[in-house]
């Protein structure tokens, strides 16, 4: 049948991926006659349980798995997932999380019975978090931001053997979506998969664990099949009322609604206000708040955003849907509003961590914000801001993407009451370092907004705008001590638990031991 | 000041403080503390309770109190209203922390 001879060709030993004269009897060519329907029930990526699963993985003891947090605190995933390895007869695996929430509590036991060594996260809650507190692991729990984490995974430093990434809905290959295309019925829907996408691109094996297999192709996804190695079906991947709220609910909190009316104050008066600009609004309630004051500037002055990133909410759906807002980047949907405009808004776009947030990736859209509004914990007056550990010193929260944003954005502003019941949130000196003073520009409390005196040029901005309470971080600190009296110390053992890691992976802080 | 009956003053809710203030035969005050702030202002609450309790002349007493991160005024206040209370009075002498100067 060949008209030449193999041996004939210049050159071979120079080539890759040439392997050969072609064979006519060669498998590839017999032809596969079923129907579609037939091929993808017969010949798929499904495993039939997540046993299985494991088992063609290769998984074996020491290695990293990992997973995704979308499902927040309705994830049923790493918890199912734990105890089948545990079962199997795992040990000393690292779990690298994008964040663990207060229904991971069951780690403990797994911790406990060394099936679990390691741990990375963004954050952690609840039980889980206070015993790591109190001293649960030797080795000390890494938390990373967001970009952090994806920087980490795109070089590599942060290599994943096996991920366990949970969809809302998968085809039988591996297409897996945080929403369903194919029934109105969003039960375990979350929208966006930004984290899990980092991990599907870069994981050695990725298994997608699915509660609703749809048909072949489950497009446009959040994954794709080509990353995707098996596919289990399980009865449930979450507790829908726990993934997320119809609606993120506005506050009615007044003490929040004034914070949020006195940032928007701050973003129309700061020179970042204009046709075209972009923007984030972290979670918690002050800063979701603004949106709204927003909303109303932005009418009044004919101003429309050119995008606005993040976790996305209903408010900025909304806005979106009235042609205020152009473009929305989403590497996390935090209602079912979000999730289902993520699926029904043509310029409501998916976006994974990378492209969210790592410093190594230039174009990182955290980079094009012109300002982005924050909540903390806490401030001291070097503008440091805490989001991880609670006054108590003990872990309850999560890095997320704050230090990211705030880097990337020309104006971070940080919203916080100036105390919480009895607690200060502005201090001489936060209780763990999450994200440095160096990068967040305005204070804004209950009491008086506060401007970094490295923004000399917003300060003046906000003086003449004339309806601005603008007081200096120490008075803020002062004012809340008046109030509250001084604090007596945290008692800390000298045992690190955690290491809070800045957006580059340097360590900005540790997290020690609290004495029960 | 004698503490005649149980006197409550107070709610759960966050930033407040209740106190419930009962009879005790015996000379002193014996107080309970449950807060949610106690880690940081334990002593501190303790401090403002007594000294209230000791401004009023209230020598005898069983004093329970759950605090959800009230502030010290208002702690002064609820610990004032539990004690006329429990001493079935309403004799409580109004004035500004100013003119008490």
């Amino acid at each position: 049948m060949a008209s030449f001879k193999f041996d004939e060709i210049p050159y071979l030993d120079k080539m890759s991926a040439v392997f050969g004269p072609f064979d006519p009897d060669c498998e590839a060519l017999k032809k596969d006659t079923r129907t579609l329907n037939d091929k993808q029930r017969e010949h798929n990526k499904v495993e039939p349980s997540i046993e299985a699963a494991i088992e063609r993985s290769g998984l074996c003891d020491g290695k990293t798995i990992s997973f995704h947090h979308h499902f927040r605190n309705g994830d049923f995933v790493v918890n199912m997932v734990l105890d089948t390895i545990a079962r199997m007869g795992f040990r000393n695996l690292t779990v690298a999380a994008s964040s663990l929430n207060e229904i991971h509590e069951p780690l403990i036991k797994h911790i406990q019975n060394g099936v679990v060594t390691h741990i990375e996260t963004s954050g952690m809650r609840g039980k889980l978090a206070d015993a790591v507190s109190q001293g649960l692991m030797d080795f000390p729990v890494i938390f990373r931001s967001h970009g952090g984490r994806a920087a980490a995974i795109e070089t590599g430093e942060l290599h994943i053997d096996v991920a366990f990434l949970g969809a809302s809905t998968s085809d039988p290959y591996g297409n897996a979506n945080g929403y369903s295309r194919e029934s109105e019925d969003d039960g375990t829907s979350c929208g966006s998969l930004g984290y899990a996408k980092m991990d599907a691109m870069h994981a050695d094996h990725c298994i997608i664990i699915t509660d609703t297999i749809v048909p072949f192709p489950n497009a446009p996804f959040g994954i794709p099949e080509s990353q995707v190695n098996s596919v289990v079906k399980v009865d449930k991947v979450g507790d829908a009322n726990k993934i997320g709220s119809g609606a993120t609910r506005f506050t009615t909190n007044p003490k929040e609604l004034l914070i949020a009316q006195t940032a928007s104050y701050v973003i129309e008066n700061s020179g970042y206000f204009y046709n075209g600009f972009s923007m984030q609004m972290g979670s918690g309630g002050a800063s979701l708040a603004v949106a709204r004051y927003i909303r109303e500037r932005m009418l009044e002055k004919n101003i429309k955003a050119r995008f606005a990133l993040g976790g996305i909410t209903g408010q900025i759906v909304e806005m979106h849907e009235e042609g205020l807002i152009q473009r929305i980047l989403d590497v996390q949907s935090f209602d079912k509003v979000a999730a289902q405009s993520l699926k029904n808004n043509r310029f409501h776009q998916q976006i994974d961590a990378s492209y969210y947030a790592s410093y190594l990736n230039r174009g990182a859209a955290v980079n094009q914000l012109d300002f982005v509004v924050l909540s903390a914990m806490e401030v001291d007056t070097d503008f440091n801001v805490n989001v991880l550990t609670g006054s108590n010193g003990v872990i309850r929260g999560a890095i997320g993407g704050h230090p990211d944003a705030a880097a990337g954005a020309s104006m971070t502003v940080v919203v916080t009451p100036l105390m919480r019941g009895r607690i200060p949130c502005v201090l001489g000196r936060v209780n763990t370092i999450v994200t440095p003073g160096r990068t967040v520009d305005v204070v804004v409390t209950d009491q008086g907004t506060a401007v970094n005196p490295n923004r000399p040029e917003l300060l003046e901005r906000f003086r003449k705008a004339g309806c601005i309470e603008l007081v200096s971080i120490e008075e803020l600190k002062d004012r809340a001590e008046r109030l509250c009296g001084k604090p007596a110390p945290n008692d800390y053992d000298d045992k690190i638990v955690g290491l809070s890691l800045y957006r580059d992976n340097t360590v900005i802080d540790v997290i020690r031991k609290v004495k029960a | 000041m004698q503490i005649l009956e149980v006197g409550v003053a107070g709610t759960m809710e966050s930033s407040d403080i209740m106190v419930r203030i009962e009879p005790k035969d015996t000379e002193g005050i014996e107080l309970t503390l449950e807060s949610s702030v106690g880690q940081q202002y334990g002593p501190q609450i303790r401090r403002v309770i007594l000294e209230t309790l000791r401004s009023l002349g209230v020598t005898k007493a069983k004093v329970d109190a759950v605090d959800k991160g009230a502030l010290d005024c208002a702690i002064e206040a609820r610990v004032s209203v539990a004690a006329f209370r429990a001493a079935r009075r309403d004799d409580y002498q109004w004035k500004t922390k100013g003119a008490e100067a």
